[in-house]
C-alpha cells in the first residue's frame, strides 16, 4: 500500500491506498507549521485503516511550499544570475523584468559572461574561465549562496552551461548550490532564466523543507521512499527536489485533476472542478493535464513553465444570483455562506440556494428556498449550464466529443447533462481527490529541443527525441516495460533555414516501487 | 496632425499593443522589442515623434528593422549597439548625417525596434511607416513604388560585424541579406531606404506610430469605461467589424519559411475562412470572398478586443474579425503586383473592402 497527501493552502487530504483502491482517507485543516500537519494526517489514516509503518510502499506529496515562498518573498537563497551569450544580449541583462521586492528578497546579483550558441550549435564566444572566476569572487564578497547559470541556446547545445558550473563551482566550493537553464526551461532565454532563478533562490529551502518532510514520515516507522508531485502530475524522489524544486510549482490543480479523472475511471475528460467562487476547467489528456502554450507570469515573474491550462469562470455555490438577469457571480459570499446564504437562514440569495430549491442538493434547510420562483430557479440553472458547457468547449483541443467530469463542494449546481456534452460524471471520494492525484505513481522524462532535420533524417531523428524521452523516465524511476510516449510535438521554425524544428517528447512509466 | 509629440516608457505597452492590431497577425510576439525600447528610453530619455509634414525636404531618413526569426531573438536577446551600428554604417556610406528614423512596417518588434534606434541615436522618429501594416517581405513597401530602393542597406550583428550592400534591386537585397542573416545568427539589425525628407512625406504612410499609441490606449479605455474595446477600434480604424465566432478549425504548415495556414470559424452568419501567412491575406465567408490583401484583415479576442497573432490562433477562441481599408496606394496594379492575393499564390482577384460604406476614415 502508498499513502498520498496533498497539502493545499487550507486543507491538507490524505488517502491510504492500496493500488488503485481507496483503504482510508481523511481532510484536515493545513497548519502553519507543516510537518505536525503531515504527521497528524498519517495518524487519522492509521485510525480510519491501522497498517505497519513496513507495509508502505512508498508515500507521494503534493504541497505549495514552494509557490508560497516566492509569493510570500520570504525564505529566499541570496541568489546570483550568471549568464553566458556576451557580446549578444548585453542590453538586457538577467533579472531586467523582476519586480524590485523580488530582487530585494532574493538580494540579486547579475553576471554576464562570455560563451552560448547561434541557433545551429556555433558557438557565440568561447568562455572565458577568467571572467567567470572574476564573476565568483565577486558573488563570494556579496554573500550569494546560490547561482542560476543560463546560456543563450542551451535547448540547442548546453556544454557550455555545463562548464561554466564547474568553474563557478571551483571557486565558491561544495556549499553554494548551482542551477542550469537547459535542465529548467525551455526556449525564451529571459523566461527560462527567470525559472532557473527562481529555482535557485529556493535551494535551501528545498533541502529544510525535504528533511521536515522526511523526518514527518519517519517518525511513524515508514521507511519508505517518498515523492513529490511535479506540475506536470508525475513524480520526482527526494534527491531530485533538492535539485529542482521549481518543479513542484502547479502541482496543486495538476493533482485535483489526476485525482478525479483516477476516481471516475477516465483518462481523457475535461475537469470542472466547481468551488465556492470559481470554476475551474482544465482538460485531461490520457491522464494527464494539458499544458499552457504561452508564457505564465507568476509572482510577476514571466516564465515559461509548463503549467496546467486552467480556466476560471466566476461560478460558485456561493456565488450572487441576480434574479433580475437570471445570472450568477462573479461576486460570492465565500466562506461567509454558511451564515449568508437563504438556506442557512440569512438573506443573501446564492447559487447553493437555487440548487437546493431545485432539489439537487439538500443542504440547510430546503424550506427556506420555498418560497423562490420555479421559472426563476430553472431559468437560473440552465444559465449556469450554458456557461459551463461553454467554457468546457473553450478548453477542448477539437470537436471531438469529450466526457465532462465534476468535482468540488459547488458541483451541485451542475445538471446531470449539460449541454454539448451530455452526461456528467460524478465520481466518489472526490473530496480527496487531490490526495488521491498525487499518489498515482508515475515518473516521466520530457525532452524539448530544437533541431536541425537533414532531408531523409527526419524519422531517425524523431526516433532518438523519443528514446532520449524513454531513457530519462527509467532514469527517474520508471519501470522500463511500462514507459510509453504521452505527448509528442513537432514544430518547424518559421524563417530559419535548415528545417530548423523543435521536437517535444514526453515519456511516462509507472513508478518501480521495488513489488 | 501636425504637432510633434514624443514617445516615453509609459507609451510603449499602448505603441507595442496597437501596432498588434494594425500588425494584422504578423510581427510575432512585442515582448522582447517593447522591453528593449524600455531600456533604451530609460538610458537615453524619450523620443520625439514628428509628423511627416513638419519634416525638412532634404532631411535623411531611414528604416530601421530586424531580419531574421522571431524565435531567435526570444534566445538571444538583440543589443543597442547592433541596432544603432547599421544607422551608423549607412550615414558613413552615404558621407551625411541621419536626420530621421522612420518604421518600415507596424507590428511586432519592427515598430518598438525603430524607438530604440532612435532614443539611442538621439534622432528624432517619423509618424509614418512603409505600410501601414505588416507585410512578410523587405521590398514590400510603397517606398519602392516611387523608386526609393532598400539599397543602400547595412546591416549590423551583436559581434560588431557590419555590412552595406549596394544592389541593383530590391529582390537582390532580399536575397543576400537573408543569406548574411542566417550566417550571422538569424537575428540582424537592418537600416535602409534612405530618403530625402520630401520622399519621405510622399511615399511613407503617415500617422500611423500615432494610430497605434490611439488604439492601444482606446482598447484599456473601452476596457476600463465597460464598453466594447473591439467597436472601438474598428472606429479608430475606420473599419468595420466582418464576423464574430468561434475558432473551430487552425491548420499550419511551415513552407517555404513562412507560416502558412487557413483558419476556420464558425458563428452566427456562417463560417468564416481566414488564410494566413505570417499575415492574415484573405477572409471568405462561406466561400464568398470578403476581404483580400492588402486591406487589413485583424482578429481581436471577443471581449478584452486583445490582438491575436497568426501563430496565437488556437481551436476553441471566441474572436471577432475586423476589416480596414489599407492605404489607397497598394491597390494600384503595380502595388498589387507586389502584395495582391495573387503574389502569395492564392488564386483571388483582390478584392477591394470599402470600411467607408459603415465608418468614416
Amino acid at each position: 500500500m502508498h499513502i498520498g497527501i496533498d497539502v493545499g493552502g487550507t486543507n491538507t487530504d490524505a488517502v491510504l491506498m492500496d493500488g488503485t483502491a481507496v483503504l482510508a482517507g481523511v481532510k484536515q485543516s493545513t497548519t502553519p507549521d507543516v510537518t505536525s500537519g503531515i504527521v497528524s494526517a498519517i495518524e487519522e489514516l492509521r485510525r480510519g485503516h491501522p497498517f505497519e509503518g513496513a507495509q508502505v510502499t512508498a508515500v507521494m506529496i503534493g504541497t505549495t511550499h514552494f509557490i508560497n515562498a516566492l509569493v510570500q518573498a520570504r525564505r529566499l537563497a541570496p541568489t546570483a544570475a550568471l549568464r553566458l551569450g556576451l557580446p549578444a544580449t548585453r542590453a538586457l541583462p538577467p533579472l531586467i523584468d523582476w519586480p524590485q521586492p523580488l530582487r530585494e528578497a532574493i538580494r540579486a546579483r547579475s553576471y554576464l559572461a562570455h560563451g552560448g550558441y547561434e541557433f545551429d550549435g556555433r558557438p557565440i564566444s568561447p568562455l572565458d574561465p577568467e571572467e567567470l572566476k572574476r564573476h565568483a569572487v565577486d558573488m563570494a564578497a556579496n554573500g550569494v549562496r546560490s547561482v542560476a547559470i543560463s546560456s543563450v541556446f542551451s535547448p540547442v547545445n548546453h556544454d557550455l552551461e555545463v562548464e561554466a558550473a564547474a568553474i563557478v563551482a571551483g571557486e565558491l566550493g561544495p556549499d553554494v548550490a548551482i542551477s542550469l537553464s537547459h535542465e529548467i526551461g525551455r526556449i525564451g532565454l529571459l523566461e527560462r532564466e527567470n525559472a532557473t532563478i527562481i529555482n535557485a533562490a529556493l535551494r535551501e529551502l528545498a533541502s529544510e523543507i525535504v528533511d521536515g518532510l522526511t523526518s514527518a514520515v519517519r517518525s511513524h516507522g515508514i521507511d519508505a521512499p517518498i515523492f513529490l508531485s511535479q506540475n506536470d502530475g508525475t513524480l520526482m524522489d527526494e534527491d531530485y527536489v533538492r535539485l529542482y524544486p521549481v518543479a513542484t510549482f502547479a502541482s496543486g490543480p495538476t493533482n485535483s485533476m489526476r485525482g478525479a479523472a483516477v476516481t471516475s475511471g477516465l483518462e481523457t475528460c475535461a475537469v470542472v472542478d466547481v468551488g465556492g467562487t470559481t470554476a475551474d476547467i482544465g482538460l485531461l489528456v490520457n491522464g494527464f493535464p494539458r499544458e499552457t502554450t504561452t508564457e505564465v507570469t507568476v509572482a510577476g515573474i514571466r516564465t515559461n513553465f509548463r503549467m496546467p491550462d486552467v480556466l476560471s469562470i466566476g461560478i460558485g455555490g456561493g456565488s450572487l444570483v441576480d434574479t433580475a438577469t437570471n445570472e450568477v457571480g462573479p461576486e460570492s459570499v465565500g466562506y461567509r455562506l454558511t451564515s449568508d446564504a437563504l438556506v442557512f437562514g440569512g438573506s443573501t440569495l446564492t447559487a447553493t440556494d437555487i440548487a437546493v430549491a431545485a432539489g439537487r442538493a439538500d443542504i440547510g434547510d430546503a424550506d427556506l428556498v420555498r418560497h423562490l420562483d420555479r421559472a426563476m430557479v430553472g431559468a437560473v440553472l440552465d444559465r449556469i449550464a450554458e456557461r459551463i458547457s461553454e467554457a468546457v468547449d473553450r478548453m477542448r483541443t477539437s470537436a471531438a466529443p469529450i466526457p465532462v467530469v465534476a468535482v468540488g463542494g459547488g458541483s451541485i449546481l451542475l445538471p446531470d447533462e449539460l449541454p454539448i456534452f451530455g452526461a456528467v460524471h460524478r465520481p466518489e471520494n472526490y473530496a480527496v481527490a487531490n490526495a488521491i492525484g498525487a499518489s498515482i505513481a508515475q515518473v516521466g522524462g520530457e525532452i524539448d529541443k530544437i533541431y536541425a532535420v537533414e532531408p531523409g533524417r527526419r524519422d531517425a531523428i524523431l526516433d532518438e527525441v523519443r528514446q532520449e524521452a524513454v531513457d530519462k523516465a527509467i532514469a527517474a524511476g520508471a519501470k522500463p516495460r511500462s514507459v510509453s510516449i504521452v505527448d509528442f510535438d513537432e514544430v518547424p521554425i518559421p524563417y530559419l533555414p535548415g528545417n530548423a524544428t523543435r521536437i517535444r517528447a514526453k515519456a511516462v512509466g509507472d513508478l518501480d516501487m521495488g513489488q | 496632425m501636425t504637432v510633434s509629440w514624443t514617445i516615453d516608457e509609459s507609451t510603449i505597452t499602448d505603441l507595442a499593443r496597437g501596432a498588434a492590431v494594425l500588425g494584422t497577425g504578423g510581427g510575432g510576439d512585442p515582448y522582447i522589442g517593447a522591453l528593449l525600447a524600455t531600456q533604451a528610453l530609460r538610458e537615453h530619455g524619450p523620443v520625439t515623434v514628428v509628423s511627416p509634414d513638419e519634416v525638412p525636404d532634404d532631411a535623411l531618413a531611414l528604416t530601421v528593422a530586424m531580419m531574421g526569426a522571431p524565435t531567435v531573438m526570444v534566445e538571444k536577446l538583440p543589443n543597442l549597439d547592433e541596432v544603432i551600428a547599421p544607422v551608423t554604417a549607412l550615414a558613413a556610406s552615404l558621407g551625411r548625417p541621419v536626420t530621421h528614423i522612420a518604421c518600415a512596417e507596424v507590428g511586432g518588434v519592427n515598430s518598438t525596434i525603430p524607438v530604440a534606434a532612435a532614443a539611442a541615436l538621439g534622432l528624432p522618429l517619423l509618424d509614418a511607416d512603409g505600410m501601414g501594416r505588416a507585410f512578410p517581405e523587405l521590398q514590400m513597401v510603397l517606398p519602392t513604388l516611387y523608386g526609393i530602393t532598400a539599397s543602400p542597406l547595412a546591416f549590423a550583428d551583436e559581434k560588431g560585424n557590419t555590412g552595406v550592400l549596394r544592389t541593383i534591386d530590391n529582390t537582390w537585397t532580399e536575397r543576400i541579406a537573408r543569406v548574411a542573416a542566417v550566417e550571422m545568427g538569424c537575428s540582424i539589425m537592418i537600416a535602409g531606404f534612405p530618403m530625402t525628407g520630401a520622399q519621405a512625406r510622399e511615399a511613407l504612410v503617415p500617422h500611423t506610430l500615432s494610430a497605434s499609441v490611439r488604439i492601444g490606449q482606446g482598447i484599456l479605455a473601452a476596457r476600463r469605461e465597460n464598453e466594447d474595446p473591439v467597436t472601438r477600434v474598428a472606429e479608430l480604424l475606420g473599419g468595420r467589424e466582418l464576423f464574430s465566432g468561434k475558432v473551430v478549425d487552425v491548420e499550419r504548415a511551415t513552407t517555404t519559411g513562412f507560416a502558412r495556414g487557413r483558419a476556420r470559424i464558425d458563428g452566427a452568419d456562417g463560417s468564416l475562412t481566414l488564410l494566413f501567412q505570417n499575415e492574415h491575406l484573405l477572409a471568405e465567408l462561406d466561400g464568398r470572398v470578403l476581404v483580400t490583401t492588402p486591406d487589413l484583415i485583424m482578429v481581436l479576442e471577443h471581449e478584452s478586443g486583445e490582438p491575436i497573432t497568426t501563430e496565437g490562433l488556437r481551436y476553441g477562441q471566441r474572436v471577432r474579425v475586423l476589416a480596414a481599408p489599407s492605404d489607397e496606394r497598394w491597390h494600384s496594379p503595380e502595388a498589387l503586383a507586389m502584395v495582391g492575393p495573387g503574389y502569395f499564390g492564392y488564386d483571388t482577384a483582390s478584392h477591394r473592402f470599402d470600411g467607408r460604406e459603415e465608418g468614416a476614415r
